[in-house]
């Protein structure tokens, strides 16, 4: 395994998918939280669980952000030298060169690199909602669905970068 | 959970969905802005490799973190009316999502 496949899978594989797995998991935590339904305790044990679980979520979703684009991102967009007709190794102009797979980059990177830093904005939001109110969040049933939308947002700009990189990663990997 | 836990003020989280929403929309304002003018984007390449990306996420970034502490210090302590904060945050990050969109940037600018 080369260095670039190692951090192609760190960003999308381990980062990214800690988010889209971990997602269900809190989103259900969340709802859960209502004191009609859980005890003092049961909350209580609950919240801490939860704020943990809502902090890793939201540092995994950063990392795969900043990864993606710091580390991954310059090797698909690196130009080849003037001449080469071989693209193997330079995805993005792969892609480009050819009217069957032009779409992954026009439509599938364009929108997955600008949608993705959506996901980090929201999950910190969420995992500092929880943070702040605590157990006290059982008794907040407005901002609770609040929460719940927001993090429902991260989810949806972190899964649109989840698919398109993977369809784009068997389109014109990086190597 | 104490009274006092309950009885939180919902300022700053208020301040925080808000930035959430303002970071979003100026992502996509952005990306937009990039889109729609080369000298936007141009002045947006703060980095080679990585090109304007990193202008136009960087000034989302920053957005998000700015306000939320400029919010945040006006809502510390205080009661807002959390519902018209929090929509006008989910319109906020509804731009942020469609600007984003890379139909909506031929469809804004005319079909180009």
């Amino acid at each position: 395994m080369s260095i670039n496949d190692l951090w192609t899978t760190m960003h999308g594989m381990v980062f990214g998918f800690i988010f889209l797995l971990g997602f269900a998991g809190a989103l259900v935590g969340v709802y859960m939280m209502k004191s009609e339904w859980l005890t003092t305790e049961g909350t209580n044990a609950n919240v801490s669980r939860l704020r943990i679980f809502l902090w890793l979520l939201a540092i995994a979703v950063w990392l795969a952000v900043f990864s993606g684009t710091y580390i991954v991102y310059p090797w698909y967009r690196a130009a080849p030298p003037e001449g080469l007709t071989d693209l193997t190794n330079f995805p993005r102009f792969l892609l480009l060169a050819n009217e069957s797979t032009a779409f992954w980059h026009k439509f599938g990177m364009e929108w997955k690199e600008h949608v993705a830093f959506i996901s980090p904005m929201a999950a910190t939001v969420v995992a500092f909602v929880a943070q702040y109110y605590g157990a006290a969040l059982a008794r907040k049933p407005e901002i609770r669905r609040w929460v719940m939308i927001f993090f429902v947002v991260a989810f949806f700009a972190a899964s649109i970068a989840g698919m398109f990189g993977a369809f784009i990663t068997k389109a014109a990997p990086i190597r | 959970m104490t009274t006092a836990e309950i009885n939180k003020p919902n300022g700053p989280v208020a301040a925080a969905l808000l930035a959430g929403g303002i970071g979003s929309a100026v992502l996509g304002l952005a990306t937009f802005g990039s889109e729609a003018s080369e000298a936007i984007g141009a002045s947006l390449n703060w980095y080679k490799p990585v090109g304007p990306l990193m202008g136009k996420s960087s000034l989302g970034i920053i957005a998000f973190f700015l306000f939320w502490a400029i919010l945040n210090y006006i809502w510390k302590g205080k009661e807002t009316n959390f519902t018209r904060v929090a929509t006008i945050a989910m319109v906020l990050v509804v731009i942020g999502l469609i600007l984003t969109f890379p139909p909506a940037w031929g469809i804004l600018l005319g079909g180009e």
